[in-house]
């Protein structure tokens, strides 16, 4: 798309002689064949988005990665309310996501992760909200839901498997599974029905990535951790490193 | 309320009973079955009048204190230089009167050319201003004697000449009312009508704020708190809008029987916004468990600092403007404490559970490269099951790529020596997972989660 068309869209400029307010659209996921398929093209703002994956693991956060690099490039807030383990920093900078606008919350109650979730949202302060709220009722999913509609940020909500057979107030419902390998995405609500079929999709390629850094000379330092070892039998060594940049 | 033998003020359905104010003691006993009186207490009187003479600075620097020698005392602002940016005497008058009512008390405001007049006009009750000098003794005229500062016995002398108001004492001679009252009288109607002129000593506020409430009752109920402390943290706005300056924390003191609850309050950055402030006491009450009731009530900022300001923007309507995080950090940690939120940040060091550190939100430090990293780490590495020297988590795992050799710490006692590989799980998680090196058996643990 044109750069300019792009800004236009994205309702950056204010034109005079048009109504203020911008189309609603989505933010990139940063996966074409998952933005196809999104309405707005993207994950959407200002409407709660479920996650529903099979298991820790599988890319289910590393699927927002695109999104979330993008939206801290902004210089907007991400916010992680009661994650499950803790965000670790040199995965999240490698993501390319800026540190310095990650906030983590750490509740000691499901009652104090759903006040944090909403107001995060209802600060307009953040460009993406992620909450693991544990169980939730449908009255506290239309709370967040009413939350998320006032607000700019994109809303993650990430919830059990099980969770898929009770009905939701959500905007946009995602069912997420490993697959080979790959993600695999199913929207089991979205605005314009749901979708059979899954959507594959391959976030942040970790395999690949490791591969690549094996390949990549070591640099030339003479630190003990840099030094060749002896190669344990059947595997290639990968010598830890650290480079400051 | 009553002052040695005397009535000085009374409520509406004690008035409707036929108390009237300077009546004895003893005489509106009789009148009122079950009369309760209150003792004046001049010193909080005085202490409030300051809080509102702080309060009161955001309108004008120039704010004296009247104390009444009987009768409440007052406050006079000289508003001359603050009308234009206030939008006029009826906006300001609003606002004072607004203000007062946030905090809890009920004000009578007038104006006037003359500072004596204002006052002798407030005295009278409120009535719409006057700001024409010619204007002036016509609308003192209907105002009762009593409005005046002087004694008892003179005020006495004059109702029993027949004397009411205070146009009747101006139609009197000169010379003869300064014979029988003494200067002091005439001196008073003179400065009002600015005929003399007024010298004011202008109230200097406090370095520190310090305001304090007493309960009426005895309270629990953390709503009750935070209704009351609000009419403090109105005169704290005040106070920081007079000195032009924002505060990073404030105290709020809880006064039980004995003892005494301090809630601290601290802020992101400096900050004079009240309506901000009493979101944060809230949640910071609600968060508290009262062992006691709560007696009395008071709020103190001890540092006053200077506060950036914002520019507003030209196109941009309140709707689009981002939030403000500082304020939801604040508000946050209000309620979940200052160490539930954090910004993370890597660090360099080899073993991964020290690569990363808690800091300040906002605060960035120095990009790292490290090798392929989960996005989640595990708090504690959890050691895993093994058949035959494989590990298992929810089935065998599938060794993706490794080792990373990671052989570090021998120096502080929390000695690494580990291989780190990706696994997969049956479940298609991909895991991080290290075996212990250097031991005699060596162990399988899982340490992060590609999320």
């Amino acid at each position: 798309m044109h750069p300019l068309a792009d800004i236009l869209r994205r309702g950056l400029v204010w034109r005079a002689g048009q109504p203020s307010r911008a189309e609603p659209t989505g933010i990139p996921s940063g996966f074409p064949a998952l933005d196809a398929e999104l309405p707005g093209g993207g994950w959407p703002a200002g409407a709660l988005t479920e996650l529903l994956p099979e298991h820790a693991g599988i890319g289910e956060v590393r699927a927002l990665g695109p999104a979330l690099a993008r939206l801290s490039g902004e210089g907007r807030w991400i916010a992680w309310i009661a994650p499950p383990y803790l965000p670790y920093a040199p995965a999240l900078e490698a993501a390319g996501i800026d540190l310095a606008r990650v906030m983590v919350v750490r509740t000691r109650s499901p009652q104090d992760a759903l006040w944090a979730i909403e107001q995060a949202l209802q600060s307009g302060a953040c460009g993406a909200v992620l909450g693991w709220p544990g169980k939730i009722s449908f009255a506290q999913l239309r709370r967040l839901q009413i939350a998320a509609e006032g607000s700019p940020a994109l809303a993650f909500l990430f919830r059990s498997p099980l969770a898929a057979r009770e009905a939701s107030p959500a905007a946009l419902r995602l069912h997420l599974q490993g697959m080979k390998g790959e993600l695999a995405v199913k929207i089991l609500k979205r605005r314009g029905g749901p979708l059979a079929r899954p959507i594959l999709l391959t976030p942040a390629p970790v395999i690949e990535t490791m591969r690549e850094t094996m390949r990549r000379p070591a640099p030339e330092t003479d630190h003990a951790v840099d030094r060749a070892l002896p190669p344990p039998p059947a595997a290639r060594i990968l010598p830890a490193r650290l480079v400051h940049g | 309320m009553a002052e040695n033998r005397h009535v000085l003020d009374c409520n509406a359905a004690a008035f409707a009973q036929g108390v009237r104010p300077r009546m004895a003691r003893a005489a509106a006993s009789a009148l009122v079955h079950g009369l309760r009186f209150r003792e004046r207490d001049v010193q909080a009187e005085r202490a409030a009048l300051e809080g509102v003479a702080g309060w009161a600075g955001c309108y004008t620097p120039n704010v004296a204190l009247v104390a009444g020698p009987a009768g409440p005392g007052g406050l006079l602002l000289e508003v001359s230089g603050s009308l234009k940016l206030f939008g006029g005497v009826p906006a300001i008058a609003a606002g004072l009167a607004h203000g007062a009512a946030e905090m809890g008390l009920t004000a009578c405001v007038a104006c006037a050319p003359t500072a004596h007049g204002a006052w002798l006009l407030a005295r009278g009750g409120a009535c719409s201003p006057c700001t024409a000098l010619g204007d002036l003794a016509r609308r003192l005229q209907p105002l009762p004697v009593e409005v005046l500062g002087c004694e008892a016995r003179t005020l006495a002398t004059l109702e029993a000449v027949g004397v009411r108001t205070l146009g009747e004492v101006l139609a009197l001679p000169r010379a003869g009312l300064a014979r029988r009252f003494g200067a002091e009288l005439l001196g008073e109607l003179d400065r009002a009508l600015g005929v003399l002129p007024d010298p004011r000593e202008f109230f200097s506020p406090p370095e520190r704020f310090h305001a304090g409430l007493e309960l009426p009752a005895e309270v629990r109920d953390a709503g009750a708190l935070v209704f009351a402390l609000r009419r403090l943290i109105v005169q704290l706005g005040g106070f920081l809008a007079a000195r032009d300056g924002g505060i990073q924390r404030f105290r709020i003191e809880l006064f039980h029987k004995e003892t005494r609850t301090d809630v601290e309050v601290g802020l992101v950055r400096p900050g004079r916004d009240a309506e901000h402030f009493a979101l944060l006491a809230r949640e910071k009450l609600s968060a508290l468990a009262l062992r006691e009731p709560v007696r009395r009530i008071a709020l103190a900022a001890d540092e006053i600092l200077a506060v950036a300001h914002e520019n507003l923007d030209l196109l941009d309507d309140t709707l689009k403007r981002p939030g403000d995080w500082r304020s939801l950090i604040e508000r946050l940690r209000a309620r979940l404490g200052n160490h539930a939120v954090s910004g993370i940040a890597t660090h360099a060091e080899h073993r991964p559970e020290a690569a990363w550190r808690v800091t300040e939100p906002g605060v960035r430090g120095s990009a790292l490269e490290f090798g392929t990293r989960p996005l989640w780490l595990l708090q504690k590495p959890k050691r895993l099951e093994e058949v035959g020297a494989a590990p298992q988590c929810g089935g065998a795992l599938a060794l993706l790529a490794g080792p990373e050799r990671i052989e570090s710490g021998w120096w502080d006692g929390h000695d690494a020596t580990r291989d780190y590989f990706i696994a997969r799980a049956p479940t298609e998680s991909l895991l991080w997972v290290y075996r212990e090196r250097g031991t005699e058996r060596a162990h399988w643990y899982l340490h992060g989660i590609f999320g």
